[in-house]
Formats: structure tokens, C-alpha cells, sequence
């Protein structure tokens, strides 16, 4: 555990990404095949099953620290995190005696599982007292399911890859999906070729960059395709051996969700992964995203919300063809590829078709309609651009109608006015720099009713301090915001000023790690200024 | 002279400061009074507004470094009662910074004590904390919660010294942010133990880090940092500066610095992550959980008042044991350790 806890001292005290990704490579180069596969498993953000309820843990713990229990309350309401709470009251100051190791602690965790609540808690309670701060943090932190490391995964493929000598790719290919933490999972990770051939597992997802400068200076517009940008969810689907698989962007499995996609595609050629969007669509065509966000929120769908909101499949791209990984063909010949697949289909799996435009002036005509058609705006993709893994500048380009949305976390609450004063109504956003989030725009307005009521729930029980009115949160809720312009200004700290900001959406589907930097919005002046 | 103040609280806590009337002064007044106390030099505590000022000896070069050369101070020995109104006053050691001093206050046979700001810890470079029994106690409360507890100062100055030593390998500047008056001295005086190479100033520590050399408090070599001079290289070097730097234009001269901060703010990991240091380290100039409990105890007052910070938890503690506690308003902060509110 040891060598495991020191990794997360160093990821959460360096802002470096270099030294980050080092740090990594050197806990590999150390750690048992056992350990680092679970070490791959939690730095990934995946989390073990919450074993025991938070109200327990914090009964144990006012025993366990001697203090009533309304004070150890009072201490997780300005701590913000029970892991840290426990560790704060309790834990050693000096070495523990703990000498466990990542895999076996997991494997101490997981046996608790059935066992009395009598042998649970001392068996929990010893650790506790036994361990120093650092471990005893960590060990909560698995306990609680709550470990966050703050590293993306591409810099723990970044990791993985300088350690097992392979390109970053096959191993952010090898990280997708659902697999087991074991021996033979981590030395499938880093062998030369890939024996596992996991037929579930989707390839990373292509991302596009916001196009700043002026569209006509992609030069020929011959060069490029456009199509909408669909405001649905970005999914790949995938039929292997006769099985079809949905995977979302956060690379959740959501094929049991979608049985209107899934029982209108068996009939699909097998070896053949799709890149597309799902959207809820009737006969009138595309509905707002909210109607879908009351399929996401569903672990089955009933028949009554399946005729309301039923959902298409709209494809972008196809990554895989009769078994064989075509990535790297140009844009075009995918397209032709995909266009004979879905030939065949008309109803629940749609091709996303190219918006045709004579000249950039045309196609930002066309993108002004943006709005009426429910659709962000549109993407350019170059004709000859092969299928890249993450975020890479020059080929793909969303080209949104808002004219800026940032993704951002909620920071600071406070209460509203009138007859909102007893609601947390009016919020705080801060954006990535380095480590840091540094606040960039307060809003007030774009959340339904409801989801006020929940947010205002969630930030009383994360509230980490409170200063006067205001409340600061756990850094953990992520929100897309929307603002007119944005300027450079000296009076903030972040050194800019957005106008009418306001939220328009929740992104539940996003971690902290997902949002925004300070620099990619500052880029966004810069290209104004000029 | 009747005792007409008896039904009357000792200390009250008015617009002026911490009054005491049958004596005719206030303790670390923020309004225009005529005889004032002050517990230490720190901004909350010692403003410009008083005709007269008692106060310890030792601080009185830093008072006059804030307050002006010209204002009417006299410095007061520790222990020694002199005679205020109807009052006996007297000095002791608070622990806090060079010169902090709690105040106690007797009259008609009633002792009650202001702690100032103050703390348990051994510090090399001020007077250690004395204990002042009193019927009243009225203790500063800026970490009242059981979640915060330090460790010896010697064993934060070892782990400012790793920190020191991994960015001299790596060939950077480390600054680290420490409150001026107190921290800076503090961190310089402990770190003797682990070396004995020169630390770089901001222009806002060195006055301050004069004085206590004056004082005889034994520290690192200290040379000013010179933001004009674009030759000088200060990879390896540790620079301490005042929180307040951390923002402006002055550390963009050091690029490639690590940066890190001493407050006992960075206990709680939220705190270190939303100030955006590199380094958190828990070094602090006020009492933890358990100096407040025990020093409570100890003085074996029957009423307890507050100040600084939100006791609420500490307050129903001690209502829990039998002890008549509550909380005092007044405009003290925690120094720099409470700018934990600078929201956006
Ligand atoms: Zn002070
Ligand atoms: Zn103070």
C-alpha cells in the first residue's frame, strides 16, 4: 500500500503532467503484475463496490475517535470527505504498521463483503488505527468508492505505454472497455501483440477540436464534409460473433438501454464497429435532448417511455468492416464504406448525411439553421482524415452555433433571492489550470426545477466550507456552460470575463477531469482580438 | 472607589474592541479609543486608532514597524501588573509571534484572561506560551474542530526541507508563501536545524525578519530578492513570500518555481487543492483542537468566550462538560490564515 499511496501523494501534489506520467511509469516499473493491474483498474477511475454505508463508517468513527457524533458531523460537514475525515481523526502520525500491498488490501476489502457488521467494523476500525495518514486515507478512499485521482487516461496510457515500450494508442485501445483487474489482464496490457481478443471492447473515440478561426481558412471546401453535430449521446456500436454491443462516450456498456436500436440492427454484417449518436427521434424527426435524458436516467426501459421517446442510432463513421480495423483508410473511403452498410436501412439506423454547401458562405447559411433543427452546429471533418485516437488538431472540427460553451465545475453556492432564498440557486464555475480550478463565471439561470432541487440537496451534503452566504462544494459536479463572448479583464482572477453566462446543461456524464482549461477558453479571446 | 462594574462583564466585546471599562482601555481596538492594549502586531489586532498603547516589550519594534515610529507605546515586562482605572493588567507570553502576549485583567478580586492569538507549540523564534489561570477565558477559536492537529514544527520544517532539496535537484525555484510576520521567522529559526544556506525575501519579510534578528532570534542567512535584477537565477533557491504575492506580478519573475504554502489550512486537502499550491504544508501560529481543549481546561475558568473563526462545535464541547461558553463577536481574523474566503 505503501508504494501505492505515495503514487497518489505525488499525482495530487504535482501540476506537471510530465511528472505525472513519470511518476506512473515508476510505480509500474516496480509493482507486481497483481498490483499494477489494480493500480491501471483505480487510476482509470473505475471503483471497487461500496461495501459498507457512509452513515455506518461515521458511527464507527465517533467510537472510534471518542468524540460525539454530532461533532464528527460537524467535522465531515467542513471536511467534505468522510476518507479524509477518518484519516484526519484517527489515523498514526508516524509509520504504519500496515504492509499489505495494493492487491492484497483489495482482496481484504472484497472479503468483507457477507461478513457481521461486528467483524467488519473491527476488522476495519484496526486498520484505521494502525495505518498513517496517507495509507489510511487511501484505504478509505477504496472503501468508500471515492478515489480521484485526477489523471486522464490518456496520460495513464501515456504511463503504461513508456513502461511496457508500446505506442500510447494500442494500449488506450487495450484500457476501453470492461476487463478484469488480474495478472493475466495487466500482461495482456503490456504484451507485444494483443492476444485478448475481447470481442465487447470498443476502439477510444475520435474527438474533434472548436474551430476558432474563420471556416474559409481550411481553404477549399472541396477538402472537407460536413454534417450536423447531433445533441444526443456519442455512442459506438459493435457486432462481433453475433453480439451487439452500445458503448457510450464514458464508456459505459448502455446496450440493454436501447432495445429499439438493438432489435432494428441484428440483421447487420458481423466484424463491424459503427461510430455514431444517439437520438431520440419519432416520425417528426429529432426531439430535444431532454426528452433522452429521461431514457439515460432508466436501468430498463418500459414500454410506455419506449413510444414516447424512441431512440435512432445515427452513424458517423464505421472503424471496423468486416472484421478488419480501418481506421487509417481517409474519411471518404469509410464514408463509401458505411453508406453501402446502411443502405439497407431506413428507419432506426440512420446515416448521418453530409450537409452540402457550395462555399463556406453556403454552409454558414446553413449552419444558422442550426437552432430550428435542433442540432449544436455542424463538424468538419477532412476528406482524407483517418479515425485518430483523442483529441488531435487539424482534421476534425465542431463548428457549434453557440458561439462558446465550456465545460466547467461548480465551485461556490449560494442562495438565491425572493422566493428562492431557501435554494442554492446561484453558482460559481471554475475551469482547469494546472492543477487548479480557477473560478471564471457565476450563473444563475438554465436548470429545470427539479434539477435545482437535486443540486441544492447534493451542495448541502458537499459543502466543504462555508463562508458567509457562500458555500464551497466538492470539486465534482460538471456543468456545460454557454456565454455570448468572452474578454480579457485584469479584475478577474482568471484573467477573463465571459457575458451572460448561463448553464445549459448538467453533465452528469462528466468528471471533473473532463472539464475545460483556462487556456482553451483563453484561446478563444485570442482568436477574437484578432 | 465603589465597585460599580460588578454585575457589568469584565471585557466586552463593543464597536471599539474588547473594552474594558472599570479600567478605562481596549484590548486591540479597531476604533479611534484612548488607552489601548495590544496583544501582537498582526494587522487584526494592532491598528493606528489608539492615543496610548500598552503592550509588551519585545513586540514594540514591530508595532512601530506597522503603526509608525511615532506612536505613544509603552513597552510592558512579561508578568509585571501595572494599573489601569480600577484595574490590574498584566502581560504573559500568548506563543504566537515574537511579542504576543495574552492580557489579564483583575479587578475586585475577578481575573479574566484575552489569549490574543496563541498557541502550544514549541517555537524557536518566540516566547513560549504561559498559563494563566482566570475565572473568564476568552480564547481565540480559528481551528476549533477536532480535524485539525499539528505536528511538531520541527518535523514541517523537515518536510519543507525535503521539498527545498528535491527542487534544488530539479534545478527550480521553490517559493514558499508564509504570512509575514510570524511564519516567515518561524520557518527561517527551524529550518537551522536541517542547514545553513541563505534564503531569498520578498521585500515585504525582510523589515519584519530584521527585527526579530534584532530581537537575537537565531535564523538562516536571508539576502532580498531583487525583481529588477533579469540576471539573476534563483533555480535552487528557496524564496518566502506573504500570501498575497502569489497572485501578482511579482512571482511571474519565477516561472519554473514550485510553489508551496504554510497554514494550518492545509490540513484539509480541499483547502490545499482550491489555493492551487504545489505544496501544502500544516504549519500554524494558533492552538489546534486539542491546545484549545487543554488550555481551556487548564486555566480552570468557569466562563469561556470566543473569538475568531466559527467555534460553534467547540462551544457546544464544552456546554456538554458543564462549562458556561459562547461566542464573542468582534473583527479579530486569523492573520493571514484566514483568507480562506476569497472566493472568486
Ligand atoms: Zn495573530
Ligand atoms: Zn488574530
Amino acid at each position: 500500500m505503501k508504494a501505492f499511496s505515495q503514487l497518489y501523494q505525488t499525482l495530487d501534489q504535482t501540476t506537471s503532467t510530465n511528472a505525472k506520467v513519470a511518476a506512473m511509469a515508476a510505480y509500474f516499473n516496480n509493482a507486481t503484475a497483481e498490483d499494477a493491474a489494480w493500480a491501471v483498474y483505480f487510476l482509470s477511475g473505475r471503483r471497487l463496490k461500496r461495501l459498507i454505508g457512509a452513515s455506518l463508517l461515521r458511527r464507527w468513527l465517533a467510537e472510534c475517535s471518542d468524540l460525539p457524533e454530532w461533532l464528527v458531523e460537524d467535522c465531515y460537514a467542513n471536511v467534505g470527505d468522510l476518507a479524509e475525515t477518518i484519516a484526519l481523526l484517527i489515523a498514526k502520525p508516524s509509520e504504519s504498521e500496515n504492509s499489505m500491498t495494493l492487491a492484497e488490501q483489495v482482496t481484504a476489502l472484497q472479503a468483507l463483503s457477507g461478513e457481521t457488521e461486528d467483524l467488519q467494523k473491527s476488522i476495519i476500525t484496526t486498520w484505521w488505527q494502525t495505518q498513517d495518514y496517507s495509507t489510511c486515507f487511501i484505504v478509505n478512499k477504496l472503501l468508500t468508492g471515492g478515489l480521484r485521482v485526477g489523471v486522464s487516461q490518456l496520460l495513464l496510457a501515456r504511463a503504461v505505454a513508456q513502461h511496457a515500450d508500446l505506442p500510447r494508442t494500442v494500449i488506450l485501445h487495450r484500457l476501453m472497455g470492461e476487463w478484469t483487474p488480474d495478472t493475466s489482464f495487466w500482461h495482456a496490457l503490456i504484451s507485444e501483440d494483443d492476444g485478448s481478443a475481447d470481442i465487447s471492447r470498443p476502439y477510444p473515440f475520435c474527438l474533434a477540436s472548436p474551430l476558432e478561426d474563420e471556416a474559409d481558412a481550411l481553404g477549399s471546401i472541396e477538402d472537407w464534409i460536413a454534417e450536423w453535430k447531433w445533441d444526443g449521446i456519442r455512442a459506438q456500436l459493435i457486432h462481433r460473433d453475433q453480439q451487439l454491443f452500445i458503448w457510450s462516450r464514458g464508456e459505459e456498456l448502455i446496450t440493454k438501454k436501447f432495445p429499439d436500436i438493438t432489435d432494428a440492427i441484428g440483421a447487420l454484417p458481423d466484424g463491424m464497429v459503427l461510430d455514431g449518436e444517439i437520438l431520440p427521434w419519432n416520425n417528426e424527426g429529432v426531439l430535444p435532448f431532454s426528452e433522452l435524458q429521461r431514457r439515460i436516467g432508466r436501468k430498463t426501459v418500459g414500454k410506455k417511455l419506449l413510444s414516447e421517446v424512441p431512440c435512432v442510432f445515427v452513424a458517423y463513421d464505421c472503424m471496423e468492416h468486416n472484421g478488419q480495423d480501418i481506421r487509417q483508410q481517409p474519411l471518404y473511403q469509410r464514408r463509401a464504406v458505411l453508406t453501402e452498410l446502411l443502405s439497407a436501412y431506413t428507419n432506426d439506423l440512420h446515416l448521418s448525411k453530409p450537409v452540402n454547401a457550395r462555399s463556406w458562405q453556403q454552409l454558414a447559411e446553413l449552419r444558422g439553421e442550426s437552432r430550428q433543427r435542433l442540432v449544436e452546429g455542424l463538424m468538419l471533418k477532412h476528406r482524407n482524415a483517418a479515425f485518430h485516437t483523442g483529441r488531435k488538431r487539424g482534421q476534425y472540427w465542431k463548428w457549434k452555433v453557440e458561439p462558446y460553451t465550456v465545460d466547467a465545475v461548480l465551485l461556490y453556492a449560494q442562495a438565491g433571492h425572493g422566493k428562492r432564498s431557501n435554494l442554492y440557486t446561484d453558482y460559481t464555475f471554475g475551469v482547469w489550470q494546472n492543477d487548479t480550478l480557477v473560478p471564471i463565471a457565476k450563473a444563475y439561470s438554465g436548470l429545470t426545477n427539479k434539477e435545482i432541487t437535486t443540486l441544492d440537496k447534493w451542495i448541502r451534503k458537499n459543502t466543504v466550507e462555508k463562508f458567509g452566504p457562500v458555500r464551497s462544494v466538492v470539486t465534482e459536479q460538471v456543468f456545460e456552460l454557454a456565454f455570448e463572448g468572452i474578454n480579457a479583464s485584469s479584475r478577474h482572477k482568471s484573467g477573463i470575463a465571459v457575458r451572460f453566462p448561463r448553464i445549459a446543461r448538467w453533465r452528469q456524464d462528466l468528471s471533473p477531469e473532463d472539464a475545460d482549461t483556462l487556456a482553451q477558453i483563453q484561446q478563444l479571446i485570442t482568436t477574437k482580438d484578432n | 472607589m465603589a465597585a460599580t462594574a460588578t454585575n457589568n462583564p469584565l471585557l466586552q466585546a463593543t464597536n471599539r474592541g474588547l473594552e474594558c471599562t472599570a479600567g478605562g482601555f481596549t484590548i486591540d481596538p479597531y476604533q479611534s479609543t484612548r488607552i489601548s492594549v495590544i496583544t501582537h502586531a498582526h494587522a487584526d489586532h494592532a491598528r493606528r486608532v489608539a492615543e496610548v498603547y500598552y503592550a509588551a516589550k519585545s513586540s514594540v519594534a514591530l508595532l512601530k514597524k506597522r503603526l509608525g515610529d511615532d506612536i505613544d507605546i509603552r513597552g510592558v515586562e512579561f508578568g509585571q501588573p501595572f494599573q489601569l482605572g480600577d484595574t490590574s493588567v498584566s502581560l504573559h507570553p500568548a506563543g504566537h509571534v515574537l511579542g504576543s502576549a495574552q492580557v489579564r485583567v483583575e479587578h475586585n478580586g475577578e481575573v479574566w484572561v484575552f489569549t490574543g492569538d496563541f498557541k502550544r507549540d514549541p517555537d524557536p523564534s518566540c516566547e513560549a506560551f504561559e498559563l494563566v489561570p482566570c475565572d473568564t477565558f476568552i480564547t481565540e477559536a480559528t481551528f476549533a474542530l477536532p480535524v485539525y492537529q499539528w505536528q511538531p514544527g520541527s518535523d514541517v520544517a523537515a518536510e519543507i526541507w525535503q521539498w527545498w532539496q528535491s527542487m534544488r535537484a530539479a534545478d527550480r525555484p521553490a517559493i514558499l508563501f508564509c504570512y509575514a510576520l510570524g511564519k516567515a521567522q518561524r520557518v527561517l529559526s527551524e529550518l537551522t536545524q536541517y542547514t545553513d544556506l541563505p534564503v531569498y525575501l520578498h521585500g515585504a519579510v525582510t523589515p519584519l525578519t530584521d527585527i526579530y534578528r534584532q530581537a537575537g532570534v537565531s535564523m538562516l542567512p536571508t539576502c532580498a530578492v531583487d525583481i529588477k535584477d533579469k540576471r539573476k537565477c534563483y533555480n535552487g533557491e528557496l524564496i518566502i513570500a506573504p500570501p498575497g504575492a502569489s497572485g501578482s506580478r511579482w512571482v511571474q519573475r519565477f516561472p519554473k518555481a514550485g510553489t508551496g504554502f504554510c497554514s494550518g489550512w492545509m490540513r484539509v486537502r480541499g483547502n490545499r487543492r482550491r489555493r492551487g499550491y504545489d505544496r501544502g504544508f500544516v504549519l500554524s501560529d494558533h492552538a489546534d483542537w486539542n491546545g484549545l481543549l487543554r488550555t481551556i481546561e487548564e486555566t480552570g475558568a468557569r466562563q469561556v468566550l470566543t473569538t475568531h473563526g466559527q467555534a460553534g462545535a467547540l462551544i457546544r464541547l464544552l456546554k456538554e462538560r458543564g462549562i458556561d461558553a459562547r461566542e464573542l463577536t468582534t473583527r479579530y481574523n486569523a492573520d493571514g490564515e484566514s483568507d480562506v474566503s476569497d472566493a472568486v
